[in-house]
């Protein structure tokens, strides 16, 4: 019996499967089209229905996304490999077998590289491989179906589909959580896949157990299901990890088990007893012939990928001199990253508007990552859905480097700009915002608060600082915050200086 | 060798076969002559040869991914054994046994 410890005494371990709907034009063994949200059945043929005597044809497309994915996860890549059948029964599954890959994947043993809390780690991925989607189950409510009933749309069956394995490498929900980003944002960058977990294009399951810290073996691991966000990725591995350790402690014994990941209840429920490999009878597709992957044609791929998001965050933090933190977040996201790259190049070409080559990138960069990913959470949109424009937030930064306005008006410039999809000038205009920087404006306000406020003024001879803050307040309610910090300041002092 | 009487109905579950008790031994015993004669191929030596994946001498046959009409939805669900609106419908599984893999 185990001595009975805190649950800091244990680790968890995880390893995670992903599935990534491709993006290819039609599915993988059939002229069907793959598009979401289309009349349910109207995608399909006898081929993807399967029916008797159809016989597949391989998309080969959806093998060079295979062999891009594997390259963009640092894979080898197979030089001969084959198609295998899985059989087993489910009514989302016709053939009673899925086409899929077995002994020999497109892609074997590659790697993501994660940060988790500044920590770099490396996670292995064991491999990717290409299979075929199956029908959507849907369990719709009572009132449309009865409750031992299901409907099936076979729009979603044989549209291509890889499967990303890693090792059992992660050793918390965060690091989990990174890696499952991470991949994302590589995938979604070199176009293999939209990733869209709301719409079930990415999909998965994370096996986790649970052991004494410094142990050499592995315990007894669950696979998790039904993980429809990165947030319940993340949910789902502290519950049941937890689960797990209060087990072990108190002498019990994890079972290998598949649990589902209930997230309205926030925990997991026994689903089934895991499966084994036998069980699935793998044999050769006999209906698809082998696959030659030659070197050129590999080579062509690596050629045409694009840059990969930690090349891109590494090359923003060498050029812009961006914080690494925000280099990531942006080079992690291609919309993010396409848009920020927009601004640098509506600010390279505005040029002469007193804005510094590295600069108005970090500004750039402060802004996305600041006010403008806060505004997209708020209104629950993308960037790519709003009306801000990246000529638009590079406009506003030229205001704020020419001194036209300042930053705390450019903030309210920018709500408005991004509910309306203004010009940030028409705005400033419109609105009277132009910042007062003409010295012999500002030394008569300050003149006339310095009168107003004798109270106060004589607290700043008395040697409290804080009074100047009262005083440049007053100023900012007289104009409407317009008045430039820094002239303010130099004005108000020089002023106070005159009456010492 | 032979075959259990609990291995081979676990093989006939597995693949949806209902079996009486007669066709259980009959199967047992057919398949442990198919399994030894497969043995013997395990004892000669295959050093020098290639695992073989397809009797055909083919590889690499591919499609373009260019999009072509599929049936209509009248088409694809004309034999349904039961159907819904535009979709099929089944009875529902409680998922225990085995379920969708993807």
């Amino acid at each position: 019996m185990r001595k009975v410890t805190e649950r800091d005494d244990y680790e968890v371990v995880v390893g995670i499967e992903v599935h990534a709907e491709l993006a290819t034009e039609s599915k993988v063994f059939c002229g069907c089209k793959t598009d979401f949200g289309a009349r349910p059945n109207s995608q399909t043929c006898p081929v993807c229905l399967g029916m008797p005597g159809a016989l597949p044809v391989l998309n080969r497309r959806a093998l060079e996304y295979t062999i891009r994915a594997g390259l963009a996860l640092n894979c080898s890549i197979a030089v001969r490999t084959k198609f295998d059948r899985k059989n087993y029964f489910y009514p989302d599954l016709a053939k009673g077998y899925q086409v899929s890959q077995y002994d020999i994947p497109v892609a074997h043993d590659g790697y993501i590289d994660i940060e988790v809390d500044g920590q770099p780690k490396r996670i292995r991925v064991r491999r990717v491989h290409l299979e075929e989607e199956t029908a959507k189950l849907v369990h719709a409510g009572d009132d449309i179906i009865s409750a031992n009933q299901s409907l099936l749309d076979f729009n979603r069956s044989g549209i291509g589909l890889i499967e990303i394995v890693s090792d059992a490498d992660m050793r918390s929900a965060d690091e989990a959580r990174a890696y499952l980003t991470k991949l994302r944002s590589i995938l979604v960058a070199i176009g293999v896949s939209d990733c869209k977990m709301e719409e079930g294009s990415m999909r998965c399951e994370a096996n986790v157990s649970v052991r004494l810290r410094g142990s050499k073996e592995y315990g007894t691991l669950v696979e998790l299901k039904n993980i429809a966000s990165f947030r319940a990725v993340h949910r789902a591995i502290q519950y049941e990890s937890a689960r797990q350790i209060d087990l072990v402690r108190s002498g019990g014994r994890v079972t290998r088990e598949t649990r589902h990941w209930d997230d309205a209840r926030g925990e997991t429920a026994f689903m089934r007893s895991k499966e084994q490999a036998a069980d699935y009878r793998y044999f050769p597709e006999p209906d698809l012939m082998p696959l030659e992957i030659s070197r050129e044609w590999v080579d062509e791929i690596k050629s045409g990928l694009p840059e990969l998001p930690d090349a891109r965050a590494a090359r923003y933090a060498r050029e812009f001199g961006l914080p690494a933190s925000d280099a990531a977040l942006i080079a992690e996201s291609r919309e993010l990253a396409s848009f920020f790259d927009g601004v640098c190049d509506a600010l390279a070409k505005a040029g002469a508007e007193a804005v510094d080559r590295t600069d108005g990138p970090r500004e750039a960069a402060k802004w996305l990552v600041g006010d403008v990913s806060a505004a997209l959470n708020a209104s629950g949109i993308e960037l790519s859905q709003s009306k801000l424009a990246p000529e638009l937030l590079a406009e506003l930064i030229g205001l704020v480097a020419s001194g036209k306005i300042s930053g705390k008006i450019a903030k309210s410039v920018f709500e408005e700009v991004f509910a309306s999809g203004k010009r940030p000038g028409d705005v400033v205009r419109e609105r009277g915002l132009v910042q007062i920087s003409d010295a012999g404006q500002l030394a008569a306000i300050v003149q006339r608060v310095i009168e107003a406020n004798p109270g106060p003024v004589s607290d700043y001879f008395a040697g409290k600082e804080k009074a100047i803050t009262f005083l440049v307040g007053q100023i900012m309610k007289e104009t409407r915050g317009r008045a430039n910090p820094q002239e303010t300041n130099r004005i108000l002092r020089e002023e106070l200086a005159k009456r010492a | 060798m032979s075959l259990s009487r609990e291995e081979t109905a676990r093989l006939a579950d597995l693949a949806r076969l209902s079996l009486n008790d007669d066709e259980l031994a009959r199967i047992a015993h057919d398949l442990a002559e198919i399994i030894d004669y497969m043995e013997k191929l395990a004892g000669i030596d295959r050093a020098d040869v290639e695992p073989l994946s397809h009797v055909l001498n083919t590889v690499n046959v591919y499609r373009d991914d260019r999009a072509e009409p599929s049936l209509s939805q009248e088409e694809a669900l004309a034999n349904a054994p039961d159907r819904q609106g535009e979709f099929f419908r089944v009875p529902r599984i409680i998922d225990t046994g085995e379920g969708s893999e993807a």
